[in-house]
């Protein structure tokens, strides 16, 4: 069984940014691999090493920029990795969930995995829909906000459970061939082993070309526009203590025996 | 003219507040363009949803009896069949684990363009726009597109439509293939309980990302005995698996309403917000003087949490 984890490189922004036109420069932002797929690439290598996976391959759209994210999953342990870009995307804002769903589908069409696992979302965008939208694309069943996923698939169905709000689980059967969005908390990523670092540089990296891949242009052009991008207004009425701790201590000492709740 | 499918969220028996969000926002959409609000009530008692759900304004409710319980298979193959006989413009749904378990899904089945989470909208029955956050709060983004789309909206930031309405409500003959339906929800279970109750604490010492390392959870115990208070924490802590799960405060943990919560190392995103924004009293313990706690906020201290809670430990000993 194979199975191909869906990644993504993502920045995290520093406290202090600037934004330009639809973006924010370069310089605040730190590239990391989404936090989230990192608990789907973590559970494809353990259904690996249950015995269940015999091949767990990553897959990104991005820039050549990004293939070190993407190492990072072959250093974890991954077999391969494919890599999609293209000229033609390097001057889009923004993929939006139909393109990427187009971009993706031909790679799940080649790799025809049994399971599909990415993350519920990236953690710049936030649209939480790719896995989903992917699995409807291609006739895939599949599972969103999965937390918990018995390592057995047995009779070709996932046993999981979806964590839905205020507490519950649901506990879900679904057909496999299928693609589960998987939530933090699943299991514990791995860091990479030193020979993990060492071995990814001769693992295989494939990359492909919308042409390559036979995906028209048109098809990733996308119907959303970002139009604008800003800082939202602190809505703060916070009374602020700028002191040194020494000082603040008391102050807040004070409040809580106004409120009765301090000894 | 743009009419406007609203779709609700219920379980075991339940509709959600979300539900009536949806409304709102639903109305509201419908309302700029002189349109009208359909609302889908789909599995589950709907005839006694049908009626819950028809608050002012809401012109339709369309019900679907079909199984108890939300199940993504049948919720896809509905909502696609009510766009096709409805014709509206926006198919409206919550940003909830349900939400996000069909609405990429129907899109994708309806070949219609798709926006999520979002905060804000606005329409001239052409164009959309929709306000959306990016990087966890940091920054707001809006986007535009034109024609009909499929629309999640975040919770609590509509509210939740009240009033009675004047709906017509009737059934919905929808034909449910079957063999598409190829998961099953086979139980629920609450999780997170235990011997420990956030949600009785009058004073919640809670923590988050910020302290960085699993030892230094003592700073935090410290503290939370000085004051005689219990501890909670923000969802990375209990992935880590540094504290139990009933002590996750947020969406998927508990809703608290302490008399006074005292965030440490907590950024403050929407779903931990969710959690804790009813507490009487919110001190916010962190470096960063604009992260999203500091918006519900009543104290804030911006300073390094290893320096301010020992200090506090002190002063409470």
């Amino acid at each position: 069984m194979e199975i191909l984890v869906t990644v993504k490189e993502v920045s995290t922004v520093e406290d202090e940014f600037g934004i330009e036109n639809t973006t924010i420069v370069d310089q605040y932002l730190n590239a990391d691999l989404n936090e989230l797929d990192d608990y789907a690439v973590e559970e494809a290598l353990q259904l690996q090493e249950a015995g269940i996976a015999d091949e767990v391959v990553t897959v990104t759209i991005g820039p050549e920029d990004c293939e070190q994210t993407l190492r990072q999953t072959l250093a974890k342990g991954a077999d391969r990795a494919v890599r999609v870009w293209d000229d033609a995307l390097e001057n889009i804002d923004l993929l939006d969930v139909g393109a990427k769903t187009a971009i993706l589908r031909a790679i799940v069409e080649a790799e025809e995995p049994d399971l599909v696992l990415t993350g519920v979302q990236s953690g710049d965008d936030n649209w939480g829909s790719t896995g989903v939208s992917l699995a409807a694309e291609l006739g895939l069943e599949w599972g969103a906000v999965v937390n918990h996923l018995k390592h057995d698939l047995e009779d070709g169905t996932a046993s999981d459970r979806r964590e839905l709000e205020g507490g519950v689980e649901e506990l879900t059967e679904i057909e496999l061939p299928a693609a589960l969005t998987i939530q933090t908390g699943i299991n514990e990523p791995r860091y990479a082993s030193l020979r993990g670092i060492r071995q990814p540089q001769r693992k295989e990296l494939d990359v492909h070309t919308l042409g390559d891949l036979g995906i028209d242009e048109g098809a990733v052009e996308g119907a959303v526009t970002v139009t604008d991008m800003y800082e939202p207004e602190s809505e703060t009425d916070a009374t602020v203590w700028q002191v040194r701790p020494e000082e603040t201590a008391p102050e807040l000492g004070e409040l809580l025996h106004e409120k009765e709740v301090a000894p | 003219m743009s009419d406007v499918l609203a779709v609700t969220d219920h379980r075991r028996g339940e509709l959600r507040d979300v539900s009536y969000e949806t409304i709102t926002a639903g109305r509201q959409l419908a309302d700029e363009t002189d349109g009208d609000l359909h609302v889908a009530v789909i599995s589950g008692p709907v005839d006694d949803f049908a009626q819950i759900c028809n608050r002012e304004g809401v012109d339709a409710v369309h019900t679907v009896k079909y199984g108890e319980e939300f199940n993504h298979d049948v919720y896809t193959q509905v909502i696609t069949q009510l766009y096709d006989e409805l014709a509206p413009q926006y198919v409206l749904t919550p940003n909830s684990v349900n939400g996000l378990d069909y609405a990429p899904a129907v899109a994708n089945a309806l070949n219609l363009p798709l926006v999520t989470d979002t905060v804000r909208l606005e329409t001239n029955g052409d164009t959309l726009i929709a306000t959306c956050e990016m990087y966890g709060g940091k920054v707001e983004t809006t986007s535009e597109l034109t024609g009909n789309a499929v629309v999640t909206i975040r919770g609590a930031e509509w509210p939740g439509a009240d009033g009675i309405g004047d709906a017509e409500i009737k059934e919905f003959q929808a034909e449910i293939d079957e063999d598409a339906i190829r998961s099953s929800v086979t139980a629920f279970e609450e999780v997170g309980n235990g011997n420990v109750d956030i949600t009785e604490a009058d004073v919640l010492v809670s923590v988050g990302r910020g302290i960085e390392e699993e030892e230094n959870l003592e700073l935090i115990e410290d503290l939370a005995d000085a004051l005689d208070a219990t501890v909670s924490s923000s969802r990375p802590i209990v992935d880590n698996g540094w504290l139990p799960k009933n002590r996750q405060v947020g969406q998927s943990g508990k809703v608290v309403t302490p008399d006074i919560y005292i965030a440490i190392g907590i950024s403050g995103a929407v779903q931990h917000v969710a959690g804790m924004k009813g507490s009487e009293m919110i001190v916010a313990i962190n470096t960063d003087p604009n992260a999203p706690i500091m918006d519900i906020a009543d104290y804030a201290i911006h300073d390094d949490l290893f320096d301010v809670v020992p200090a506090l430990t002190e002063e409470f000993q």
